[in-house]
């Protein structure tokens, strides 16, 4: 178990170099000139090269690349073109937020999907069945999005117009000002977000659910004569969890990265809108940055759902 | 009154393909610290009929009636049911791995089994129970053991933990569903030992599900043969052996290896079991008896009194007295269904 961790993180490691040098790559080889925006409409040639110098774009790409790779490896990504802050500093301050819509929403869907994923499981092919199903297939088809706005349609615009000014239209309230306002202000882009996310859990629960209830330590159970209840908790969902784990892991690693859309709709400030708005003003470090730290994110909840693994099923443990 | 009285027992299910007849009107009884033999080929309904009882059997349909201590288990209440199953009817599977719970350690599955039935015993009394119980069943240093997964078992430690958990209650019955099929020759004997041992200890009865003839010789106070989801004979032991009357009985044995034999071949039964789903008319063993005529095609034998011995039963045309059933002899080739009919 031990070797095996050390494998995958050496090969995490591995991953997050090939990233740097794809990111760094990339956006080298795309065609801009941020001296020249910098520098302005009349600059002349002298002014640009100044710049370029100061930002260090004039050394060879190699050295660049090295600079950038030691200087990170220092936690240190650089400064925004425009306004000199750290790029760390940006993250951190967009980090909170995305973390916040990430886990708040990823306890709705978690919950959602699981519970009706082991109602569909325990009464399969009935009614219920059919139409949870057919919901949470209605929410997985929907683009992000649609459902944002309709959210922020119904929820904000119509329900303030009628008098009932309950959801704010966006924005973050952070949790110094408060646990309800930070709350009130997230709880439309969690359930939006949570209601995509919850069909693949539900059909995920289901079909492993089924599967598990199959087994003959099932039978076993309901022969040792436990309750329905808890031979359907106890004995079937802790089987049937372990994919639901491998699932959400990926899925958390990735939303931590910045939740593009839901974030946009609701104007949070989290990586998502953050790096929207570097790629629209070409703020290169800024982009380098979050590309560089989602990919940590995804790469580290890799790896942390191996380890999940381990202390979900004890056979895993030996080998 | 015996112990349980199974009574005109037919099990089927709905399947895409038509309804399967699994259990067609199967009647046997158990008696107080006997065992109780079922015999018969794959798909015979041997494992079905026993877990029908216990309506462990899901999305059957059921009829007849299965009386345990006096009450109908068929018609019982959830509840009811839920009490029996574990504290009064244990039950151990073919596949000891796949029938322990992979993710929780033996003694932990034990303890749950004892408190299910009586939460006023305190885990540390459950947890000493179960130590006790693996010391039983002929684990070495039970109380370390209590704490390993069931994949740190080896085939038959693991079914003795099946058995110290199905015995954790001291049930009156037990059932055992092909309990050394998946194991190795030498530790069958073993886990057979271990079961003969609690039955003399507990007086429980056994119902032993099996293929084995050799199994059956072991352990059984009484035999069903069953095929086709029906019984064929019914004797005790030593009439199963030596004095049986069905062709498919005949077979069976047969086809058995002889302990130290060497003595000529052994004979197959030709042909397969029918299909559940559309059973021809008549006995269903006849395309395959050696025995069988124009009646056995027609009509189907009842499950008859033989020999003028109690309890030994026979659903075959054949003579019903020992001369005449001794007069009949095989053809060396069964015959076609088709050619006869």
């Amino acid at each position: 178990m031990i070797r095996f961790l050390i494998r995958r993180v050496a090969l995490g490691v591995l991953v997050m170099w090939l990233i740097t040098v794809a990111v760094f790559g990339l956006f080298f080889v795309a065609p801009n000139n941020v001296a020249r925006t910098l520098a302005g409409r009349q600059a002349t040639p002298a002014t640009i090269h100044l710049i370029e110098h100061r930002l260090g774009l004039d050394l060879p790409l190699w050295k660049q690349y090295t600079n950038f790779v030691g200087n990170a490896l220092h936690g240190d990504l650089g400064f925004d073109y425009y306004h000199g802050v750290p790029v760390t500093q940006i993250i951190g301050q967009a980090l909170p937020i995305t973390l916040s819509l990430a886990i708040g929403a990823a306890v709705i869907w978690l919950l959602l999907g699981v519970f009706s994923g082991v109602l569909s499981a325990v009464r399969p092919r009935t009614f219920s069945d059919r139409s949870t199903t057919a919901l949470a297939l209605f929410f997985y088809s929907m683009p992000s999005f649609l459902l944002a706005l309709l959210f922020l349609y119904f929820l904000y615009f119509r329900l303030t117009k009628a008098g009932f000014a309950i959801f704010p239209a966006g924005g973050y309230s952070g949790l110094t000002a408060g646990v309800g306002e930070w709350a009130r202000h997230l709880i439309l882009p969690w359930v939006a977000l949570a209601l995509l996310l919850a069909a693949t859990y539900t059909r995920l629960t289901r079909g492993s659910m089924l599967d598990v209830l199959g087994e003959d330590y099932i039978r076993t159970a309901r022969s040792k004569g436990l309750r329905e209840r808890r031979v359907v908790l106890r004995h079937g969902l802790r089987s049937a969890l372990t994919p639901v784990v491998t699932q959400f892991g990926i899925d958390l690693g990735q939303l931590v990265g910045g939740v593009v859309v839901t974030e946009t709709v609701f104007s949070l400030p989290g990586l998502g809108k953050t790096a929207i708005d570097a790629i629209n003003t070409q703020d290169l470090p800024v982009i380098i940055g979050i590309v560089i730290f989602a990919s940590a994110a995804v790469v580290v909840a890799n790896i942390l759902v191996d380890i999940m693994y381990a202390v979900l099923d004890p056979r895993v443990r030996l080998h | 009154m015996a112990l349980l009285e199974v009574d005109d027992l037919h099990v089927s299910f709905d399947t895409p393909d038509g309804l399967v007849q699994a259990v067609r009107g199967l009647t046997f009884s158990v008696e107080r610290g006997k065992t109780l033999a079922i015999v018969g080929e794959s798909g015979s309904g041997k494992s079905v009929s026993t877990q029908t009882i216990t309506k462990l059997t899901r999305g059957a349909r059921v009829s007849g009636r299965a009386i345990f201590e006096g009450e109908d288990l068929l018609t019982a209440s959830p509840d009811h049911l839920r009490r029996v199953r574990g504290a009064k009817i244990g039950m151990i599977f073919q596949d000891p791995l796949s029938s322990l719970h992979p993710y929780y350690r033996v003694g932990w599955q034990i303890v749950e089994m004892i408190r299910a039935h009586d939460h006023s015993t305190s885990r540390r009394t459950a947890r000493k129970r179960a130590a006790e119980l693996l010391g039983l069943v002929g684990i070495p240093r039970p109380a370390e053991r209590l704490d390993d997964y069931p994949h740190q078992f080896s085939g038959g430690m693991r079914q003795r933990v099946m058995i110290a958990m199905a015995m954790a209650l001291n049930p009156v019955l037990l059932i055992a569903d092909e309990p050394t099929t998946a194991l190795d020759v030498t530790v069958q004997a073993q886990v057979l030992g271990v079961m003969r041992d609690l039955q003399e200890d507990f007086g429980t009865a056994i119902i032993l599900i099996t293929h084995d003839l050799g199994v059956v010789a072991e352990m059984s106070d009484d035999v069903v043969v069953m095929y086709a989801g029906t019984a064929m004979e019914q004797a005790s032991r030593r009439d199963i052996f030596y004095r049986h009357h069905h062709p498919y009985t005949e077979g069976l044995l047969r086809s058995l290896p002889a302990h130290g034999g060497g003595k000529g071949r052994l004979i197959p039964i030709a042909g397969s079991p029918p299909s559940l789903i559309n059973l021809p008319s008549g006995c269903p063993f006849a395309p395959r008896c050696p025995y069988a005529w124009d009646k056995c095609f027609r009509e189907t034998p009842p499950l008859d009194e033989v020999f003028d011995e109690p309890g030994h039963r026979s659903a075959c045309w054949l003579p019903h007295d020992w001369e005449g059933r001794q007069a009949c002899e095989p053809r060396t080739e069964t015959i076609d269904r088709e050619e006869t009919a």
